[in-house]
């Protein structure tokens, strides 16, 4: 720690804090446009010019640490000013050469309001401007569907290319050009390829890059902020819904450390508009072979004659990958008041259950940055969840990590060992064989992360036991408690998954399944099925089975079903969502469900009062309660599950012995930005596969 | 003696006759009020009347849709969507004032950075029914198209004081 005195206060930072980061400690607030927490440091805006006490002229605060800073002459700790007149007519100067070629088009541009040089004009801009001359004029460059560029606007900070070349991976944007002709370009008018492009919008201090969907849909004094939980991955990100009236109008991340940094994926941000596009909106009823419109009453009343009327063996259900916890519990209680035992979470049929630790990210997102050897297991983090592929390759960035992977070859933004497409490598690698298990066994914090695709297979259990296995034998499992390191890691793609895991949605004594259901409908064994969301499903399996489907839009299941209940978004009621570390968030309400739509866990709820067993829980906070008092960590917000220990009982349980057959192995996402039902609905996503997706695998075909 | 002069003026009745003199001296000066439909008094360049979007000479609509009238309007009379034109530039697909909340307060046009929302000299715009005054896009460009060579004149006429 070095002490630095700043305006009068004397404060004690770390020694590799910048000067700017040691004045905001100090309560200083110094106005930048370049230099940013989360990248490399540039320097060039000049905007956080400060007086070192001895220094000849003002000097850059982001560019200078504070352990390069002298004492002064009797050993006192260096004196930095920040609000002295020759500071406040230096950042003037700066920002007039910054003004002299920004349009004054704030009017028109989507940034105002929200703009970092309108705000800082406020306080260092001048009314007038001194020359005559015309401004430049820059032509707008095609960054893809997501980003609009403006480039007249641009200030050249730099932040867009240095994100794009640190943090996503992909060296698309540069600059070209000097001076006042210096230009951001992306490579040949070829739009951007990464997952996290659109953070670049949020990172633009000005309005050169806006969002290209919300282009000039609203302003950002008129939009209702919601803090809530993103579903579109296992990630679990923080974001904010913004919205206006009935209809949410964009996405933007929140600062959270340990899960999202401040970076949202690309889905996250944009899908959006599928809120609006093939809802539900009122109950629907198959007669004559065609979904008719019907009143709730007569939805509730056939579901609640068909629970009743059928045998319990014969009922089943499944949960799909955007549904918070509390539905799911409320549907878990209500089948098990019937006897039902066929539940399912698992819609992709991955071999996960028992014990908590054998289903989570035991190292959590943060711990990743720690980790010096990783082993990827039939997972495609960059699709998957694009967040922890963004966090390998910042510890990548940091310090030599090996990553390895058993599974096909995709580019990963970072040098990745191919070990193969067979998972029998897994019991090589344990018995020491090899290049990568030396790297294992020397590194300080081995991890391996083991992706849905691996465990969605046949062997699913046998690959989790081998997993396991490794872990155990190459040392990746270190003492019990948060400062213990687990590397242990199971990575979801599904928001829903490992809070229904927690419910404990699964099939109970003598129940099917996911397979086991869809088999028994297709041989009509299984006569009702309630889909929860469910529609990435074989829906074409389920036979002549009564189908309940509930969920928010359109998509296979509500086109197969019998009866649909219209439920509500992931932005339209609160719940609870366990992120892949085992961490449990609270989403909240944006807006409210379209026309007759309702909260999941009360449709749930009434069903179970028109059926006459009604659930003891008639609001939310009552059904948290009853949540929490069955599996206790779902009181405990935002902390991961952390390492449970070495206890060889608990890791000999992990998955089950068998074969593991030979043969490549297939993702489970085919399309990054048509994984879900919101996306199929918009048509942002779905502009975005066909400029990112279909087309390069046309021109990859010719 | 006061009952004296109570009677001499009830007998040579001087309250009717000044009363008279008065009226006539009313009679014959100048009139102050006008004739109105036929007769109008004079309006201010400032005036503040019925709302009107204006045009630019080449009939370009000057609205630009950055919705500082919707935000500083205090009665929220103001309401604005916009989206991408095909050609690229911001527009209003809705503009909608409500008449009847509106104040005529004048911070519209003080906010707009394009002299697009002004408040014309017309204060003749009433209406039998409500929904007459719930302008829409299209009454606020015809009127500003009506309007368009007296605003002109008087923003002219204003300049020089702002």
């Amino acid at each position: 720690m070095t002490k630095v005195i700043v305006d009068g206060t004397e404060v004690d930072v770390p020694g590799d804090f910048s000067l700017l980061q040691a004045c905001e400690a100090a309560g200083a607030e110094i106005p930048r446009f370049c230099f940013h927490e989360r990248l490399s440091i540039a320097g060039n805006c000049r905007m956080c010019l400060i007086e070192v006490k001895g220094a000849p002229k003002p000097v850059a605060s982001c560019a200078q640490q504070v352990r390069d800073q002298r004492p002064g002459p009797n050993g006192e700790p260096p004196v930095l000013i920040t609000n002295s007149a020759v500071i406040k007519k230096a950042r003037e100067g700066v920002m007039e050469f910054l003004l002299l070629n920004h349009p004054l088009d704030c009017p028109i541009c989507d940034q105002g309001g929200e703009c970092d040089l309108q705000d800082q004009a406020m306080g260092y801009g001048r009314d007038d401007a001194r020359t005559k001359e015309f401004r430049r004029a820059v032509t707008d460059k095609y960054m893809g569907p997501l980003v609009k560029t403006v480039m007249t606007r641009c200030i050249q900070c730099t932040r867009c290319v240095r994100f794009v070349a640190e943090v996503a991976g992909v060296e698309e944007i540069g600059a070209s050009g000097r001076g006042e002709d210096m230009e951001i370009t992306t490579y040949l008018e070829k739009s951007l390829t990464s997952e996290l492009s659109a953070n670049i919008i949020d990172l633009c201090p000005v309005g050169a890059l806006t969002s290209k969907p919300y282009a000039f849909n609203a302003r950002p004094w008129e939009l209702r902020k919601t803090e809530s939980i993103d579903a579109m991955d296992a990630i679990g990100s923080n974001i904010r819904i913004d919205a206006r009236g009935p209809e949410v109008l964009r996405v933007l991340p929140r600062v959270n450390d340990d899960v999202n940094e401040e970076w949202i994926s690309d889905k996250t941000r944009f899908v959006v508009d599928g809120l609006g596009r093939q809802r539900l909106d009122k109950p629907y009823i198959r007669r004559d072979g065609k979904l008719q419109p019907a009143t709730w009453d007569e939805a509730l009343a056939v579901v609640a004659d068909k629970l009743k009327s059928t045998a319990p063996a014969k009922i089943a259900a499944i949960t799909g990958d955007l549904v918070s916890v509390e539905p799911v519990k409320a549907l878990k209680d209500l089948l098990a008041s019937f006897g039902v035992a066929s539940l399912d979470c698992r819609q992709d049929g991955a071999k996960l259950g028992g014990p908590r630790t054998s289903y989570l990210f035991n190292s959590t997102i943060a711990g990743i940055e720690d980790a010096d050897a990783i082993l990827l297991v039939g997972t495609n983090p960059r699709w998957e969840a694009p967040l922890v592929n963004s966090r390998i390759r910042k510890a990548w960035l940091r310090h030599p990590v090996a990553v390895a992977r058993i599974g096909a070859p995709t580019d990963l933004t970072y040098p990745v060992s191919e070990l193969g497409e067979d998972f029998g490598v897994l019991g090589k690698l344990a018995a020491g064989e090899g290049d990568f298990a030396e790297a294992l066994k020397n590194a300080k914090h081995p991890m391996v992360i083991v992706g849905q695709s691996a465990l969605a297979r046949a062997d699913g259990a046998a690959i989790l036991a081998a997993a396991a296995k490794l872990a155990a034998a190459t040392g990746m499992i270190g003492p019990e408690g948060a400062e213990g390191w687990c590397g242990f890691n199971v990575l979801h793609d599904a928001a829903g998954r490992v809070g229904a895991l927690d419910a404990g949605f699964l099939p109970a004594e003598g129940g099917r399944d996911v397979a086991g259901i869809l088999d028994g409908a297709a041989k009509g064994d299984v006569e009702v099925v309630w889909l929860l969301g469910a529609d990435e499903i074989d829906t074409a399996k389920l036979g002549n089975a009564f189908v309940i489907y509930q969920g928010s839009h359109g998509d296979a299941g509500a086109h197969r079903a019998n009866v649909i209940l219209p439920g509500a978004a992931y932005t339209e009621e609160p719940g609870l969502f366990v992120n892949t570390e085992g961490r449990v968030q609270k989403a909240e309400r944006a807006v409210f469900p379209p026309g007759e739509a309702r909260e999941n866990w009360k449709i749930i709820r009434a069903v179970s009062g028109a059926a006459g067993k009604p659930l003891p829980y008639d609001d939310l906070t009552a059904l948290r309660a009853a949540l929490t008092a069955a599996v206790p960590h779902f009181g405990t917000l935002d902390t991961p599950a952390g390492s449970p220990g070495a206890d060889t009982a608990l890791w000999s349980g992990v998955g089950a012995a068998g074969e593991i057959a030979a043969g490549p192995v297939a993702y489970k996402i085919k399309d990054f930005y048509l994984t879900n039902p919101i996306a199929r609905a918009s048509k942002t996503m779905a502009e975005c596969s066909r400029e990112f997706i279909a087309v390069p695998a046309l021109q990859a075909a010719e | 003696m006061a009952w004296l002069d109570r009677t001499a003026r009830a007998v040579f009745l001087t309250d009717f006759a000044s009363a008279f003199v008065l009226g006539m001296r009313y009679f014959f000066k100048p009139k102050r009020t006008i004739n109105y439909p036929f007769e109008k008094g004079p309006l201010s360049p400032r005036f503040r009347g019925e709302h009107a979007l204006r045009r630019y000479a080449n009939g370009e609509e000057r609205c630009i849709a950055c919705k500082l009238c919707e935000a500083i309007c205090p009665a929220q009379a103001i309401t604005i969507e916009a989206e991408p034109r095909d050609d690229g530039s911001r527009r209003t697909t809705r503009y909608d004032i409500d008449m009847l909340k509106c104040i005529y307060c004048g911070f519209c046009q003080e906010a707009c950075p394009v002299d697009a929302i002004v408040e014309g000299p017309n204060f003749e715009f009433a209406a039998e029914t409500r929904e007459e005054l719930m302008y829409d896009k299209d009454k606020l460009l015809a009127n500003g198209d009506r309007w368009e060579r007296a605003i002109a004149k008087n923003l002219e006429l204003d300049a020089p004081y702002r």
